[in-house]
């Protein structure tokens, strides 16, 4: 079976402009996203309130759910602690604007107090068990954790490609990847989706899932600017692309399958994940075909730049 | 024959079966389990012991499956979580106080696969319950202690500036600092200025002064008490962290909650009750002069008839009821030393702990051991342990102290910073002593105020998601690869199972606690290793097109393949590595599990599918390939 015309010549090349331009637009946009609508941090992050409720009666989770939807609390996490009597519920200090104070203290009396009001508007039999102030799980180490991390995801990367390949390969790669991890947080900013550890390492595995689709290409890049005799740079890059393309999309498709899986049967604890990796796959699949190449031929790759080193070996040439 | 080499089609084979068995430990679900320990003091779990235990859930009506004693423990398993929490009610009741009642996932495994060093993957807290810690810093206890340490000081301060005084006293709430009381204003005047010289964290103030009594005040600043307060928790939470890393938690969660808690999540923890001891216990030493001899005629005395000289204190040598007296004159605490570790003492072989002292504990110690050749000198163990009862239906926590002398020996010679402490019953026994010493530099008391066993039944819901979606991710795209590749794809589907199989087999032999992300990142993993195969397929399509006989292709679209794949995947592998350098447990879990899958990838994809191919066609004259 075949979807793709094998034939195909697609000029993606002759669209740079054009892809170009969306593709700065597009981080742009997203960039302005992130700075107005800012990332819709979770409790990974901005730290909350936790509370420990007891039930005379056992509850449905759904039920403490609703009970707390009614009452305005946007994400609240429910768990059962190992019963069907109490639950824990954990949200944010946000969730709750009457108990904010003056210089950005939060009461934390009147959250428990308020919360246990909501509960108590369908359930009378719920007591408060415990109430603590959660202080952000990971806050700013794992911010400073995640910046280290990426800066180092950034700087192999581009040392592997350098050496393996090129120096334009692997500004190209590089310079795509920010693409890409700039739109994929655009888009979580403007959808407002929660914005928690989860969702962090998936941002994370957006780089290597895109930089792995990046590296197919220019491989093929390299190899047909090795066996071409008269190499048109635009050419030989139009080529690779096309070439590559049914294997690109058929990866992306593949792999946007199984996230679709853990989507709608992993439960609302990989959700956040499992999106995020869908758009990234997205953006990553779109910016290998369509960003990466031009900013390759931007950058005036040549075949003599890409001929093996090993001719150049003194060590071979001596041989017969 | 083809040219796939035969010790590969071994290689591939071992794998495989590498990968089943050590996979399978998974494939059995671990039983709710009760397990009793004895505390120190109480007599030791024997057959008595489990038969009051059997009797006691007799007469609760909980049918417990198995009720055996293991080595120094006693184990019963329940059918479901319910009746484990009513059977550790009814032991809890039973034994009382001397003996830890802990919750435990028994694993069902068999004892062969355990033989070979076969088990199944730990799973996270958000899996399967764990045990979840709220501990409390005692801040005062630090402060107590930094306000006696600078009255030390001033005192040694003053005496040393020829500074007349007439005491130096903390004052009688902590916090309110330390009261100098000097005989005339122009000694105040000297003493405030020396102080104020030697120590910039102190705020000093002139008091009252009445006749030949002129005070100064001498308070601790409160950006010195933020900062002490900060690196009282910073401290606790390392030590918190190097006692739970001797645990061998993998993923273990420590966070300070609000000003002075810490939580501490150990997911996977299969034995709450050596956790809660080593985070429980607060442990420090006390090295004091010994009186006589352990169980010599004057020690026995005193504890036949509780006449105990008013200087000494009796204690009992650990573990054991000799007797020993005990100067209550503290030379050195525990507070003083620096570090301990345990090691063999190459005199007679025993185990032993070597200390190493501060300064200032070393001039104690020197100034003692210099005068006190051939007396003894005892280490007093003291052991805090906090206790909650339920007290007209209000929590009272009890500190129960314990001090035990763990060692008296005679002082063969002056020593100062570095000693050591032997005569410990075994090497155990001397890491254990050496690793709460060290550790048990707690820098300001904790104990724990909250402490939950979550049950699986709430990791439950997310397992049973989790798995779901491996599953169906799994078959989604086993059934894409076959229709779209025929049978290259039936094959690189072969590869994709054995690929699931053997990373499991890799992260349960290492180890890897199993989390949400981490079951995230085997379903990612599974999307992503089939992408080698649709480039060598993709790869054999194109080397028949050009012209290639079919054996000629597969040989040419695994050689070019393989060069895209390795650098496809080592770009990949960099980013799952810098996933394994967060420090955060979610996300290092996510990332151990995707460097692995790609590992496992490369080999299932490449080496396996060249395998099966190579089997499939090897033989045969073909005309056309089903790709």
């Amino acid at each position: 079976m075949e979807i793709f015309n094998h034939n195909s010549n697609i000029p993606f090349l002759g669209m740079r402009k054009y892809s170009i331009a969306i593709a700065v637009f597009l981080m742009l946009a997203s960039i302005a996203l992130i700075a107005t609508r800012g990332l819709n941090y979770g409790l990974d992050f901005t730290g909350g309130v936790s509370l420990v409720v007891d039930y005379a009666q056992p509850v449905q989770i759904a039920d403490v759910r609703a009970a707390l939807a009614k009452g305005g609390v946007a994400h609240p996490i429910v768990q059962s602690l190992g019963g069907t009597r109490e639950v824990s519920i954990r949200l944010q200090t946000k969730d709750d604007p009457a108990a904010q104070e003056a210089g950005g203290k939060v009461n934390l009396d009147r959250i428990s107090s308020d919360v246990l009001a909501m509960l108590h508007a369908s359930r009378p039999d719920a007591t408060l068990k415990s109430r603590d102030f959660v202080s952000a799980e990971v806050g700013a180490e794992l911010k400073n954790d995640g910046s280290v991390a990426a800066v180092f995801v950034i700087l192999g990367i581009m040392g592997y490609l350098w050496i393996r390949f090129e120096r334009r390969f692997a500004i190209a790669a590089v310079a795509t990847e920010i693409h890409d991890v700039l739109v994929t947080l655009g888009i979580l900013a403007l959808v407002q989706r929660e914005f928690d550890m989860t969702v962090l390492a998936s941002v994370l595995a957006v780089i290597g899932y895109s930089i792995n689709d990046k590296v197919v290409v220019f491989d093929r890049i390299r190899e047909l600017f090795r066996l071409a005799r008269k190499a048109e740079p635009e050419e030989i890059l139009n080529r690779s692309i096309n070439n590559t393309l049914s294997r690109t999309i058929i990866t992306s498709l593949f792999t946007g399958i199984t996230m679709g899986a853990l989507f709608f049967f992993g439960g609302p604890a990989v959700h956040g994940f499992a999106v995020t990796m869908l758009i990234g796959i997205l953006v990553g699949t779109l910016s290998s075909i369509f960003v990466a190449s031009p900013i390759l031929l931007w950058l005036g790759v040549s075949k003599k730049d890409l001929m093996p080193v090993t001719k150049e070996n003194p060590e071979l040439a001596r041989r017969p | 024959m083809s040219d796939f080499p035969r010790w590969k089609y071994a290689l591939v084979a071992l794998v495989m079966l590498f990968g089943v068995i050590y996979a399978l430990p998974n494939a059995f679900i671990p039983q709710p389990a009760v397990q009793v320990t004895a505390n120190r003091g109480a007599a030791p779990i024997d057959e008595t012991v489990r038969q009051k235990v059997a009797a006691a859930l007799a007469a609760q009506h909980v049918a417990a499956g198995e009720l055996v004693v293991q080595g120094d423990h006693l184990l019963a398993t329940f059918a479901n979580t319910d009746v484990q929490r009513m059977g550790a009610d009814a032991m809890k009741a039973a034994l009382g106080d001397n003996y830890t009642v802990a919750f435990k996932l028994e694993s069902t495994v068999p004892g062969w696969l355990r033989a070979i060093g076969a088990r199944s993957m730990p799973l996270g807290l958000d899996l399967q319950g764990g045990v979840h810690f709220l501990m409390q810093v005692d801040q005062s206890d630090v402060l107590d202690k930094q306000e006696s340490s600078y009255a030390d000081d001033i005192r040694s301060l003053l005496r040393d500036k020829n500074i007349h005084y007439e005491s130096v006293t903390r004052n009688a709430v902590p916090g309110q600092g330390i009261a100098v009381i000097l005989r005339s204003a122009d000694d105040r005047s000297k003493a405030s200025d020396a102080i104020a010289n030697a120590y910039s964290d102190l705020d000093l103030a002139n008091g009252p002064s009445t006749g030949d009594r002129f005070v100064l005040n001498a308070v601790v600043k409160p950006d010195k008490l933020r900062s002490i307060a900060r690196d009282t928790i910073t401290q606790n939470l390392s030590t918190l962290r190097n006692r739970i890393n001797a645990l061998g938690v993998s993923e273990p969660l420590i966070q300070q909650q609000g000003e002075n808690h810490i939580v501490v999540d150990l997911a996977g923890v299969q034995d709450p009750a050596e956790a809660k001891k080593l985070i429980g216990t607060v442990a420090t030493l006390q090295y004091r002069p010994g009186i006589g001899q352990p169980g010599d005629p004057r020690a026995q005395e005193a504890a036949k008839t509780g006449n105990i000289p008013p200087d000494a204190n009796l204690f009992y040598m650990r573990g054991t009821q000799i007797p020993v007296l005990v100067s209550k004159k503290i030379i050195v605490t525990g507070n003083e030393l620096t570090n301990a570790s345990s090691g063999v003492d190459t005199r007679n072989g025993t185990a032993n702990v070597n200390v190493t002292l501060n300064a200032s504990g070393a001039k104690k110690m020197l100034d003692f051991t210099s005068d006190n050749i051939g007396k003894p000198m005892a280490v007093v163990y003291v052991e805090t342990l906090y206790d909650t009862k339920m007290v007209n239906g209000k929590e009272v926590r009890t500190p129960k102290t314990t001090e035990t002398v763990i060692n008296d020996a005679v002082i063969q010679g002056a020593f100062s910073n570095q000693f050591e402490t032997n005569g410990l019953g075994s090497q155990k026994e001397a890491s254990e002593l050496a690793l709460l010493l060290k550790g048990g530099a707690f820098a300001a008391p904790v104990d724990i105020v909250e402490e939950r066993v979550i049950g699986p039944s709430l990791g439950k819901d997310n397992i049973d998601k989790g798995f779901n979606a491996v599953l169906l991710g799994l078959a989604l795209v086993l059934l894409a690869a076959a229709v779209y590749y025929k049978l290259f794809g039936l094959v690189a589907d072969i590869a994709l199972f054995f690929n699931l199989v053997v990373l499991v087999a890799v992260m349960s032999l290492i180890g890897v606690t199993l989390t949400m992300p981490g079951i995230a990142g085997i379903v990612l993993t599974l999307g992503m290793a089939i992408d080698a195969n649709v480039l060598i397929c993709e790869r054999v399509r194109e080397e028949l097109r050009n012209g290639s006989t079919p054996h000629a292709a597969i040989r040419a679209g695994y050689e070019k393949a393989w060069a895209t794949i390795l650098d496809a995947n080592v770009t990949h592998l960099i980013a799952a590595l810098a996933l394994t350098t967060m420090g955060t447990g979610a996300i290092k879990g996510f990332g151990v599990t995707l460097m692995i899958g790609i590992l496992t990838s490369l080999f299932t994809s490449v080496t396996l599918t060249h395998a099966f191919t190579a089997l499939i066609h090897g033989h045969r004259k073909l005309k056309t390939l089903s790709v």
